[in-house]
């Protein structure tokens, strides 16, 4: 049946009183209440955020006032550069940009392979390998903290890029994903490539990569943000503030004992630039971010 | 499993070696390093072993301050899921209700996820500050009670738990609107007919439809409070005061790396992968039931 004839029927129904209209429309201060709720709710969501980003605009004065100030102020741009000159922010936001992309694509890279061997090689240890990717999902980084450590130790990757991204490659839910997504793409297009001559790799680069880019984007998001915000790692593996993340970089600035200046004007400042990144890539790429969440984890 | 089309010797082992590589590096072998270290006493240097069996487990067994890390994290786990899944439930219901906007709302309350907990746990102690915070200058209006976390554990605790579960937010509303748009509105619409009010239809057919997501993000949220929470601690509190807030990550970081007690370090990880172990087979009872939905 077509999709008009379905519409057709279901008004004639309608109209004949057959059966309920399909859901009644809810009243209207029903929808008022729930739009109430929900921008209740995004407030005290956004509130934490709306705050830091006041604090950041004012001056040492404004922060200490009280009755506390809730609304910005105009030193907006003398707080964000002096957190930039005073935190090295330029180095630490470049350490966790190369930290986000080159786990980002290092996870996809690595478990875009893997998935191709496993699903259309047959090889003595395929179950094994499976498995192995599988078990890292149990082993994350606090249960095999030290010894992690060690081994990078041994290879000579305490405070390098590569001690600080390599290590944390491996991953299951990559692999899964894109195990899952050659699963469906019909057996024929293999054939048909094999029949045309086409190698293995050349099928994955020329059949296979073209159709995963959207599985790819929305791995990147993820993984990208997993990368950025991650913490245990950076502190252990890095040991100069020319290597530090700037998540694990802020923590430096907080004004610990009552005879410093109280400059949390500067720490908002800093956290500001800290999280802008990783929310700005989930707001722009909403889409991406949503389908990676939701299907990583099947 | 597979499709099994192309045939070689050397290159499907090729491809998989630089994950396998990662995995027996940086997984595996430290995996079994740390087994390994469970049972020996090690010398601070690394340089001096000797077998001591379960001696390492016998002694956190006894020890109050472990004891007391193990019901932190449990705390800390259960707070952080109680208060996150449970509020994504809440406006991912209220965002799926047949109204306008539900991608601007969507949108709106995403982002929580991009903040690290650990600058998460920064902002938030700057609302919890004793001094300037706005939380104690606000509180200070209705009681005498001294609202400071430094000197009282469970406002750390409180702390931690709030920024950690602002962080999940993003998260749990993403599966939550995911799993609500899926019920099919013959379901719903059904209940209408019979004249179910909102709560009603909330309470005795949407909820029972997304009890399996709830579920899956419940064991979900409490790895992530387990395993993930390193920053928030060490970034706020550094696990005090006293040791109101020293979760087992963070104690087996503090004795490992600072204190250099690898022996112990070694069997508090052991532990630590007896508890993800569990989970994980928890999370994967979520799958089956998913499977037999279909």
């Amino acid at each position: 049946m077509s999709a008009v004839g379905a519409g057709q029927l279901e008004q004639a129904r309608v109209r004949a009183g057959a059966v309920a209209a399909p859901r009644k429309k809810p009243f209207l201060w029903q929808s008022v209440i729930v739009h109430a709720l929900l921008v209740a709710c995004i407030a005290v969501v956004a509130f934490p955020l709306y705050y830091a980003f006041v604090i950041s605009t004012q001056d040492i004065q404004e922060v200490v006032q009280r009755p506390p100030r809730l609304y910005p102020s105009s030193h907006l741009l003398e707080n964000y550069a002096e957190a930039w000159r005073k935190a090295h922010m330029g180095r630490m936001l470049f350490n966790s940009f190369v930290m986000g992309v080159t786990v980002a694509v290092g996870k996809i890279v690595i478990s875009m392979l893997s998935a191709f061997a496993i699903v259309y090689f047959d090889f003595r240890g395929r179950m094994v390998c499976f498995w192995m990717i599988f078990v890292t999902l149990m082993l994350p980084v606090p249960v095999r903290l030290m010894s992690t450590y060690e081994v990078a130790g041994t290879l000579g990757w305490i405070n390098t890029y590569q001690g600080l991204t390599i290590p944390l490659m491996a991953s299951a839910t990559a692999t899964f994903l894109f195990r899952q997504f050659y699963m469906t793409i019909p057996n024929e297009l293999a054939e048909a490539a094999q029949l045309d001559g086409a190698g293995p790799m050349r099928f994955l680069f020329q059949f296979l990569l073209p159709l995963s880019w959207a599985n790819i984007a929305a791995l990147f998001v993820v993984l990208f943000i997993f990368g950025w915000n991650q913490y245990l790692w950076p502190i252990l593996i890095t040991n100069t503030e020319a290597m530090r993340t700037v998540v694990i970089g802020l923590e430096a600035l907080i004004p610990r004992s009552g005879t410093e200046l109280p400059t949390w004007n500067l720490i908002m400042a800093g956290a500001m630039m800290a999280l802008l990144p990783p929310v700005a890539v989930i707001i722009f790429m909403q889409r991406w971010f949503v389908k990676g969440l939701v299907e990583s984890e099947k | 499993m597979q499709r099994t089309v192309f045939r070689s010797r050397w290159l499907p082992y090729l491809l998989v070696f630089p994950q396998v590589a990662v995995t027996v590096l940086f997984f595996f072998w430290p995996a079994l390093k740390s087994l390994q270290l469970s049972l020996y006493r090690v010398s601070p240097f690394g340089d001096h072993m000797s077998f001591v069996g379960f001696e390492n487990f016998a002694k956190l067994l006894g020890d109050p301050e472990y004891y007391q890390s193990v019901v932190n994290s449990f705390v800390f786990a259960g707070g952080v899921t109680l208060l996150s899944v449970g509020g994504s439930l809440v406006m991912a219901a209220l965002a799926t209700q047949k109204i306008r906007g539900l991608s601007a709302y969507r949108t709106l309350l995403l982002w929580p996820y991009g903040i690290s907990s650990a600058v998460a746990g920064i902002i938030f102690l700057f609302i919890f500050h004793p001094t300037y915070g706005i939380l104690p200058y606000f509180l200070s209006f209705i009681t005498d009670y001294e609202f400071n976390w430094l000197l009282k554990g469970w406002i750390a605790m409180a702390l931690v738990v709030t920024a950690t579960a602002w962080t999940h937010l993003g998260y749990n509303i993403a599966f939550f609107v995911a799993g609500l748009l899926a019920i099919p509105g013959a379901v719903l619409e059904a209940a209408d007919v019979d004249g179910a009010g909102p709560l009603r239809r909330f309470t005795s057919i949407v909820f029972p439809l997304v009890s399996p997501i709830t579920f899956y993000l419940v064991v979900l949220n409490m790895v992530f409070a387990f395993f993930e929470s390193f920053g928030v601690i060490d970034a706020v509190t550094k696990g005090g005061p006293g040791d109101a807030t020293m979760i087992m990550v963070y104690k087996l970081y503090k004795d490992g790396f600072i204190g250099l007690n690898l022996g112990s370090s070694g069997a508090q990880s052991v532990i630590l992968m007896a508890l993800v172990i569990g989970l994980t087979m928890l999370q994967f009872r979520y799958v089956e039931k998913k499977v037999t939905y279909r």
